[in-house]
């Protein structure tokens, strides 16, 4: 295992490394941001079903709090693609 | 209803057994233009990017050979030779030098820019780039969009003016709602009752200028499908605008309490500063992420749908049946992926104008 690392390492070029750590990353990114905005509507599925009325205020809560979150993985992906992009 | 259902299946049928598909490496898509075949390897990374990009001329389609778009006024201005101001069809698709200036190649030092010509006809690498002013795409969808938001805007506020103390008629139903909404959502809660009124046409012109430029960003039709709001540029200067009224709305708490956080322990401010560094850049930081997160959130959007569209060309080139029947289910989720691209341009003006909102009402914090 620790010999095929060494031997790809090695074989593989700086470019096409650079290439898989963009996509790596991009992906990482996505998967953060699915596990945190999926929280978000874990916790507000649940508030809303304990308090049914105040359903208007927890949706726009969530929304806001989705678009937040977001933010953070639109951030990694801007990175990955500007390591793609830029050589 | 069956006959729908079998061109479907036949569609599909087409794109799933129309040939070996196989990935293709990232080298392939770099083909030279000087192929054998009439018409250039399609390259979609070349494709996406002219369709997000700012350009001289307001590309609109390709038949054959020749470049249907229409040409936008380069205005120029260099020392030497004071201001240039002529039609983008004079560069001929970026082939041609035109008065000494020329849109440099691909490959050359400053590409895609408007560089200076020497009297041969080469590209002067040393001097200077002229300042160039030109009304560029992104800046003739603005100006298309802004004329959209006065025509929206001007005569309602002259018959608010007019019919003082009626109800609502045509128009202001549609537009009454939202502006309450910016106020009463956005504006009183983050700002505060009394003061909210001072920041009010700036909260209500930048969720108007994201919304509309978001919306005009999805439609396909010129003067609409240019990509305004998801330019670094756009939404930096909206930034910037929203860093520039809280740095001057902040009374001397405000600065006080950057440098001299209250409740932090003193060892975090003496002998190094970590708390104020902290502050600092963070009141840096909040305006590019505001800048940021609209501009990643609508360019990904658009890079979406237009890699749906890409999708149908690529199925194309392997076979004109494979072609046709990915069209089916590259149009099925580019329908999908626009729906979700309107949601996000309404959510993305609404958190900014938000979080405009929450830096002003932090500007000038009541004491408790």
């Amino acid at each position: 295992m620790l010999s095929f690392i060494l031997v790809f390492f090695q074989a593989a070029s700086t470019a096409a490394l650079a290439q898989m750590g963009a996509a790596i990353g991009s992906g990482l990114a996505a998967i953060g941001a699915g596990i945190g905005i999926g929280q978000i509507g874990n916790r507000a599925m649940e508030a809303i079903a304990r308090q049914p009325e105040a359903v208007g205020d927890i949706r726009t809560n969530m929304i806001v709090s989705a678009a937040l979150i977001e933010g953070a993985c639109f951030f990694a992906m801007i990175v990955c693609l500007l390591i793609v992009f830029l050589a | 209803m069956s006959r729908r259902i079998v061109t479907l299946v036949v569609l599909l049928a087409g794109l799933l057994l129309s040939g070996p598909l196989f990935a293709s490496g990232g080298e392939e898509h770099a083909a030279p233009a000087g192929d054998s075949h009439e018409k250039a390897r399609f390259d979609p990374g070349k494709f996406i990017f002219d369709h997000v990009m700012d350009s001289h001329e307001w590309h609109i389609m390709t038949v054959g050979h020749a470049h249907i778009s229409i040409p936008l006024p380069v205005i120029l201005y260099s020392k030497e030779k004071g201001l240039d101001v002529f039609l983008s069809s004079k560069f001929h698709h970026g082939k041609e030098a035109y008065k000494g200036y020329m849109i440099a190649p691909e490959g050359a030092k400053n590409e895609g820019k408007i560089v200076k010509v020497s009297a041969d006809g080469t590209i002067d690498e040393e001097a200077p780039l002229p300042v160039d002013l030109s009304i560029t795409k992104t800046v003739a969808a603005m100006l298309a969009s802004l004329i959209i938001i006065l025509v929206l805007f001007l005569p309602m506020a002259r018959k608010y003016v007019r019919n003082k103390g009626k109800a609502p008629s045509g128009l202001q139903n549609l537009l009454e709602p939202v502006i309450l909404f910016v106020r009463d959502d956005i504006a009183i809660p983050s700002i505060g009752k009394h003061r909210y009124e001072k920041f009010m046409p700036f909260l209500l012109s930048v969720f108007f200028f994201i919304l509309i430029n978001n919306l005009m960003g999805i439609i396909p039709i010129p003067p609409g499908g240019a990509n305004v709001t998801g330019n670094v540029a756009v939404t930096g200067i909206l930034a910037l605008s929203t860093f520039l009224i809280t740095s001057f709305s902040a009374d001397k708490h405000y600065w006080k309490h950057l440098v001299n956080a209250p409740g932090v322990p003193w060892w975090l401010k003496f002998p190094v500063p970590l708390m104020p560094f902290i502050e600092i850049l963070g009141t840096l930081i909040k305006p590019v992420v505001l800048c940021i997160r609209l501009f990643a959130n609508i360019l990904a959007g658009h890079f979406i749908a237009l890699s749906f569209i890409v999708l149908i060309f690529i199925f194309g080139q392997i076979n004109w049946i494979a072609g046709y029947g990915s069209s089916v289910i590259s149009i099925a989720f580019y329908i999908f992926m626009t729906l979700l691209e309107l949601l996000v341009c309404f959510i993305q003006a609404y958190v900014f104008t938000l979080l405009s909102a929450i830096y002003f009402g932090m500007a000038r914090e009541e004491h408790h």
